[in-house]
């Protein structure tokens, strides 16, 4: 007899190892029988998840960190025992702009996009037009990425440029209209925006940071500790779902699981570019291959690296305007929950780091690391402009940013 | 009390508003469209916001509450911290509440219990509706499998219907089901 757990999820290529795990009967083969739940914005899965409606849910990793230190409403602990993948994320700008900004028939390197962008934003400015960025929610890597990118330029956030949050269904729409100049939102919202017309795009946010944390299994603490054994469960059925997405001889039959109504309800084709790590920068431009765009399997992506947790915090204090709280970051980095990742494995062939945290951005080429079970090299995993976190030294990282 | 209802099915807002037009000095605005949400809140000034949970311009919205107007006037999401039973029973129904702080409890209780209600009420509705959909399609499937019997077995109608019975009684079953199964294999029977 099999124990059900309900997921909630947005309609996003990310999305991508519940469902999978569900399809293929991953999660059946573990004993537990997986129930989807769609929603259409962030607050609807948030709420679902503290109201009980749902078990689990697919989460912008920054929300499930804000929802336990009670920013924007009344503190609830969640915690994090999977990471559903890395990266993944673009920016696309409307068309006029993005020619402006990325050279002729390719993406550009972050640094060289961001210098160009620097004096359209500063003439905007002046001009009384501030630049307008959408992004996915408030408390999204897509907004820390986007910030990180820009201010690394020396385009100030909510100085030279505006940036408001538009939900990933309505990016290509809010292109369109003039809303906005520009989104970071994930597959396949870029794409569509691509094959509409509506923007191009000019960097992956795996530029940006080669190896970002992205979107979390979050459960509330209390349910997870209620149904362990279920949660242990899942988690071994989702890293087999991420061995079967990554494998290209699936590709095209994940593409259209994904792009059914009740998930994505899209282009199998869209999607399948995004699973390929493949992406149409310009509605008549070439399908560039961008290795890793998505990174949901190898190198232990699906572990929860306290240090990601204690970044994602870093980049919080950094554009929330509170100051750094020493008891608020633990409370933080306990979101990540690397034990319980560990007690899932343990015993099967998936590889489990001997350290729970990491230099963040340290690795410049190929690492062998020192493993629990299994072996792990680590590719190169740093930061665009060079910065390293080192989570012994978070305050002093956190004055060191531009 | 300036009550904004964001709904982007007009029929229950429509039916939200009537509920809590009960309400004494309570100044109702209503709006459907997603373009040009920010503004139009703006303009109303709310002193809460009802919204159906699944509405995708939540984020915009706690997004807009959250910086714009931090300054001025904070905003507690989903009422009081303490009323969780009543935050509960909105979200259950598919409520979603943006609440200005500095509002009692005690007058925030009613409008969304209110709401609530309503929202059962149209849910109640779109149940009811779909069950006469289900019964009109189950006729349909009765009456032709009491064509295949009166065809195939050459009986009189009331016959094929008694008969369409009996197979019900004798297997506990409901006589849409039994006349199911038969449109189903005269199907696979390639008799179509």
């Amino acid at each position: 007899m099999s124990t059900e757990l309900t997921i909630g999820f947005l309609p996003l290529v990310d999305a991508c190892l519940p469902i999978l795990a569900h399809e293929h009967g991953f999660a059946e083969e573990e004993g537990v029988s997986l129930r989807l739940v769609k929603d259409m914005s962030w607050a609807t899965v948030l709420d679902r998840l503290l109201y009980g409606h749902s078990d689990a849910a697919h989460l912008v990793a920054p929300l499930a960190i804000a929802a336990t230190l009670g920013r924007g409403r009344p503190a609830q602990p969640l915690s994090v025992p999977f990471v559903l993948g890395l990266n993944g994320n673009a920016i696309t700008l409307r068309p006029e702009l993005a020619r402006q900004v990325r050279p002729e028939g390719g993406m550009g390197t972050p640094a060289e996009t961001g210098a160009a962008l620097k004096a359209i934003a500063e003439e905007r400015s002046k001009a009384g037009r501030p630049l307008t960025f959408g992004v996915v929610h408030r408390y999204s890597s897509h907004n820390y990425m986007l910030r990180y990118w820009l201010a690394a330029c020396g385009i100030r956030p909510d100085h030279d440029v505006d940036i408001s949050t538009v939900p990933p269904p309505f990016c290509a729409d809010a292109l369109k209209q003039g809303e906005v100049d520009g989104i970071c939102v994930g597959e396949p919202w870029n794409s569509v925006a691509v094959e509409q017309g509506a923007g191009e795009i000019v960097l992956s946010t795996a530029q940006i940071w080669r190896r970002g944390v992205e979107k979390v299994l979050a459960l509330r603490e209390s349910v997870l500790a209620e149904k362990r054994d279920s949660v242990e469960r899942l988690i071994r059925a989702l890293c087999k779902a991420g061995a079967h997405f990554v494998d290209p001889a699936n590709w095209d039959a994940n593409a259209v699981i994904l792009a059914r109504p009740e998930y994505l309800d899209g282009s199998a084709e869209l999607i399948r570019h995004a699973i390929s790590d493949q992406l149409l920068i310009a509605r008549d431009g070439p399908l560039v291959h961008y290795p890793d765009f998505m990174f949901q399997h190898r190198e232990a992506a699906n572990f929860p690296w306290v240090s990601q947790a204690e970044w994602l915090y870093t980049q919080m204090v950094r554009w929330g305007g509170t100051p750094f709280d020493a008891e608020e970051c633990r409370k933080a980095a306990g979101v990540f929950r690397p034990d319980i990742y560990r007690s899932a494995l343990l015993g099967t062939g998936a590889p489990l780091p001997g350290a729970s945290s990491k230099v963040e951005g340290s690795l410049a080429s190929a690492t062998v690391v020192g493993t629990q079970q299994g072996s792990m090299t680590l590719e190169k995993n740093t930061f665009f402009d060079g910065m390293v976190f080192d989570p012994n030294d978070i305050e002093g990282y956190i004055s060191r940013l531009p | 009390m300036r009550i904004a209802i964001i709904d982007e099915s007009a029929a229950r807002a429509s039916i939200i508003q009537e509920g809590i037009a009960a309400l004494d000095d309570c100044e109702l605005f209503v709006i459907t469209e997603r373009r040009g949400l920010l503004a139009r809140i703006g303009e109303i000034d709310p002193d809460i916001v009802l919204m159906n949970l699944g509405n995708p311009s939540r984020d915009v919205l706690e997004e807009y509450f959250a910086v714009s107007r931090a300054l001025q006037r904070p905003i507690a999401m989903f009422v009081d911290e303490s009323d969780d039973e009543s935050i509960v029973a909105s979200v259950d129904a598919g409520v979603s509440s943006y609440v200005v702080d500095g509002l009692a409890a005690g007058r925030i209780r009613p409008i969304l219990d209110l709401a609530v209600t309503r929202f059962n009420a149209f849910s109640r509705l779109q149940n009811d509706l779909a069950e006469a959909k289900g019964k009109l399609a189950e006729r349909e499937t009765i009456d032709k499998a009491k064509r295949i019997l009166m065809d195939s077995r050459g009986l009189p109608e009331p016959k094929a219907y008694a008969e369409l019975r009996k197979a019900a009684m004798n297997q506990g079953k409901r006589i849409a089901d039994i006349a199911e199964a038969i449109v189903t294999a005269h199907n696979l029977m390639g008799n179509v």
